[in-house]
């Protein structure tokens, strides 16, 4: 078998993804000073979530890995999804 | 002659799995952060409002920057430009201490004020504060020791990386711990917001 190896992703692609995280880290903090309610906690989670895409995908070389890693990620997901559900069914039926 | 059996792949694929895992450990935290939310939402809010938003935005710069020099250590390895790489290693490693300083003068400020596990004063605040400080500690600490690891891990990369054992064509000890690294980064995404940021 032969190793696939990866292109060099460009300086430039790295700079612009931490300049969308930082304007993301700051759109976090003004949005927090705002009372929304429940809402506060749900855009955070939101926020952090589209910070945490950018991570996985661009500095963590996701886009470039094969079919294989990403399905992997959908799984510890979805056994994240069921341990968080799981546990909040127990505690707001009980 | 000596066949070498190699698989960079694999070597990634694991490090991938071993992420997930730590995910999980992790995630055990925040989910008992989200039942004591709902619980104590007041006391949460009221808790939050005592930690310091600066050292907490500041720490989150730090990490996010951390995190581009290493992902660009990365890309340097991979166009043979090892002096590039060397430089970005070490960056990351001095980002990584001055997040832990930063992390020691908000703690010591907090220990000061009579806050940590434990202490009498932290008890009369209430159940809800109380739970709300207990957990902090505990996931920034859990999150400060990965810090830690990983910065050694890039530490030891890059001594290997001067020594031309890290080269253009294999690199992916520092991938692996590049990996690891953005993992730090990712649950501080998650941490900051839920710690620092309730209104």
């Amino acid at each position: 078998m032969t190793e696939h190896k990866h292109e060099p992703v460009p300086y430039r692609t790295f700079i612009q993804i931490w300049l969308a995280l930082l304007v993301l880290t700051g759109v976090t903090i003004a949005v927090s000073r705002v009372n929304l309610g429940a809402l506060n906690v749900w855009v955070a989670l939101a926020v952090a979530s589209v910070k945490s895409s950018l991570v996985i995908f661009y500095f963590m070389h996701l886009r470039q890995e094969s079919r294989l890693f990403k399905i992997c990620l959908l799984v510890m997901l979805v056994i994240l999804a069921i341990f968080i559900g799981m546990t909040f069914i127990d505690v707001l039926y009980r | 002659m000596s066949i070498e059996h190699r698989d960079d792949t694999g070597d990634r694929f694991g490090m991938w799995l071993f992420l997930y895992t730590e995910v999980i450990l992790f995630s055990g935290l925040f989910i008992l952060y989200a039942m004591a939310l709902a619980k104590f939402p007041q006391q949460y809010a009221e808790a939050s409002h005592k930690l310091n938003i600066y050292f907490g935005s500041i720490n989150t710069i730090v990490l996010l920057t951390s995190s581009l020099t290493i992902a660009l250590a990365v890309s340097a390895i991979q166009m043979g430009r090892v002096k590039h790489c060397l430089n970005l290693c070490w960056v990351t490693v001095a980002l990584a201490i001055l997040f832990l300083v930063n992390k020691y003068f908000e703690w010591s400020a907090e220990i000061s004020h009579g806050i940590y596990p434990g202490s009498e004063q932290l008890a009369e605040m209430g159940e809800g504060v109380t739970s709300f400080f207990n957990l902090y500690y505990f996931t920034a600490g859990l999150h400060g020791l990965h810090v830690l690891i990983g910065a050694s891990l890039i530490g030891v990369v890059a001594v290997l990386t001067a020594k031309g054992k890290v080269t253009s064509d294999r690199y992916t000890l520092l991938e692996n711990s590049a990996l690891y690294w953005h993992l730090v980064d990712l649950v501080w995404i998650f941490l900051f917001p839920l710690y620092y940021l309730i209104l």
